[in-house]
């Protein structure tokens, strides 16, 4: 259309700007910022005495994504978790977080970090001594964040969790799903963007137990959340691998079955077996595997 | 291991506690309310064991020695004789062994709960040092706390004493006072504020470390409670010993 001769200097010029628009750069960043994965193990090991729970483990948990963690009970799970949060050192090996060797991170160097981790506890671990409000406030307490502000947060995250009756009671007058699901509303404060689930659905009813796992998906899908979910339970492992949550027209969360034109690949599954992973890939090849083990696993016998 | 190495490595953690400790409460955040509350606990909450231990002990020491004081007919210094025992000795270490007893169990049980149950690590997990937030207010208001309730307990021996002296062996109170104004000094005072000071960080780090050492279930919560009594018990009176002596060098304390 135009003569390249006169038009070409503006149009660069355009273009540079065009280039510089904040919008542009920060998608940039943020794409580099994407590569770099959420949590990352590099041939970990870890003994208690002379008994190897890990024996040279590795994997990466990208941005945005869950990772499901099989195993039998006993396997190294929950180590696997507390070594993410420095509440264990490995023996040997690295551990990253959002590409930062936390490895020999000191402990208040670690406080840091643990400040973008949300952690749900495999027996929920609330403070005897505060009630539901206090617990699920904790964080926001030590911050030193205003009342009105803490007040409003706490509020939302129990309607998050469907436990706003139980605001002013004590731990010990809660169920074992309430515990568990005050657990998940104290880990979410603050908006953490790294989750661990460490056997959220464990004991619960099969309505709770989905619950937790929409809570999860919505997380993952909607709020962009990496996360770890550790589960003994093959169903968690199918709502979480084929489900997708997205919000309608009317602003109401959906659940999308994966399907034909939908395949989600922002999950995936490991499986630990005597401290090293047999498997690691997505559900449909999990299903297909021909391991004796992974299939006796799967179908318990 | 054996016993030495594992007394050592042991003597090493409650050091690197006490440390820790004493560094965090110089950075922010600061545990003001959590101060607070445990100053209320351990100082209100001991005073009546303390105020009775002070009471009766004052009272049985004048039930026991008046009549020999009689004998050598120096009755009329009986104040004198039950007030420095207290103010120098009984005072300090029985309201630290009874503290102990109290506060040194509850301590240790309650942080051994927590550490089995998994709070400790969600604490951690949730951004919070139980070094700054559990330990420090602990064993600093034991240290700001048993001075006082030492006090509290001597004044109580010795009216407990006046009380037993008048009621049952007819001195006059008064001759009992001015005997006790007598027998006290500076010296005593001093001395007798200083050992509560060392036996409030005896038992709080001690009960703390057993507290957060905790391994093996709700079986070896009791197991540290009752070790952290035992050991900050025996920690307390041998130390006393010690701390006896120094402070009569020091302070250059007349025999009598
Ligand atoms: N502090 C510890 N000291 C010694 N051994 C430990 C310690 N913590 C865990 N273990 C051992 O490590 C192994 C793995 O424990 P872990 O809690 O990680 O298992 P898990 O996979 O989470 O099991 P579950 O599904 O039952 O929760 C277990 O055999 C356990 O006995
Ligand atoms: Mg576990």
């Amino acid at each position: 259309m135009l003569s390249p001769q006169t038009e070409e200097p503006i149009l660069t010029e355009e273009i540079i700007e065009e280039e510089l628009e904040p919008t542009d750069l920060e998608e940039a960043v943020d794409n580099v910022e994407r590569a770099v994965p959420a949590i990352e193990f590099r041939d970990v090991y870890l003994a208690f005495d002379d008994k190897i729970i890990l024996d040279g483990v590795s994997f990466t948990v990208r941005r945005g994504e869950t990772k499901v963690i099989l195993g039998r009970s006993g396997g190294g799970k929950s180590t696997t978790i507390r070594l993410i949060l420095g509440l264990l050192k490995p023996d040997a090996g690295q551990i990253l977080i959002d590409g930062e060797d936390i490895t020999d991170y000191s402990e208040v160097e670690m406080m840091e970090v643990r400040k973008k981790i949300g952690m749900v506890f495999q027996e929920g671990a609330l403070f005897d001594s505060l009630s539901v409000y206090d617990n699920v406030a904790y964080r926001l307490h030590e911050q030193r964040v205003d009342e009105e502000e803490v007040e409003k947060e706490v509020r939302r995250m129990l309607k998050f969790v469907d436990l706003e009756d139980a605001i002013d009671k004590m731990p010990a007058e809660l169920s074992g799903g309430m515990r568990r699901r005050v657990g998940i509303a104290r880990a979410l404060v603050g908006d953490p963007q790294i989750v661990m689930f460490d056997e959220p659905t464990a004991g619960l009813d099969p309505p709770t137990a989905r619950t937790i796992c929409e809570l999860a998906i919505k997380l993952r899908d909607l709020e962009d959340v990496s996360s770890i979910f550790v589960t003994h339970e093959m169903k968690n492992v199918e709502y979480l691998s084929s489900e997708h949550a997205t919000v309608n027209e009317e602003g109401e969360v959906v659940f999308e079955m994966e399907g034909e034109e939908l395949c989600l690949i922002n999950t995936e599954i490991i499986m630990l077996r005597e401290g090293k992973i047999i498997f690691s890939g997505k559900d449909e090849e999990l299903l297909a595997s021909k391991n004796p083990y992974i299939q006796k696993f799967m179908r318990g016998k | 291991m054996n016993p030495l190495k594992k007394f050592l490595f042991e003597l090493q953690e409650i050091t690197t506690l006490i440390v820790h400790a004493f560094i965090g409460l110089f950075k922010k955040p600061y545990y003001l309310v959590d101060l607070v509350k445990q100053m209320d606990i351990i100082g209100v909450g001991s005073l009546p064991i303390v105020l009775l231990t002070g009471f009766f002990t004052g009272g049985v020491l004048i039930l026991q020695t008046f009549p020999t004081l009689a004998y050598y007919g120096i009755q009329n210094e009986a104040g004198r004789s039950v007030s420095t025992s207290l103010i120098r000795e009984l005072g300090p270490v029985l309201s630290a062994l009874m503290v102990s007893g109290r506060i040194g169990s509850a301590i240790s049980a309650e942080l051994g709960s927590m550490v089995v149950s998994q709070q400790i690590d969600a604490m951690r997990a949730l951004g919070t040092d139980p070094n700054r937030k559990l330990v420090a207010p602990r064993i600093l208001a034991l240290v700001l706390m048993l001075p006082f309730l030492t006090v509290a307990a001597d004044i109580f021996g010795i009216i407990g004493g006046g009380i037993v002296a008048s009621g049952l062996f007819n001195q006059s109170f008064d001759t009992f006072l001015t005997s006790v104004r007598n027998g006290i000094t500076i010296e005593d005072i001093i001395g007798g504020l200083i050992k509560p000071l060392f036996f409030g960080l005896i038992i709080g780090s001690i009960s703390c470390h057993k507290g957060l050492s905790t391994t093996g279930g709700t079986v070896g919560v009791g197991r540290s409670t009752t070790s952290a009594v035992v050991l900050s018990s025996i920690v307390v009176i041998i130390f006393d010993f010690f701390l006896s002596k120094a402070i009569q060098t020091i302070l250059d304390v007349k025999p009598i």
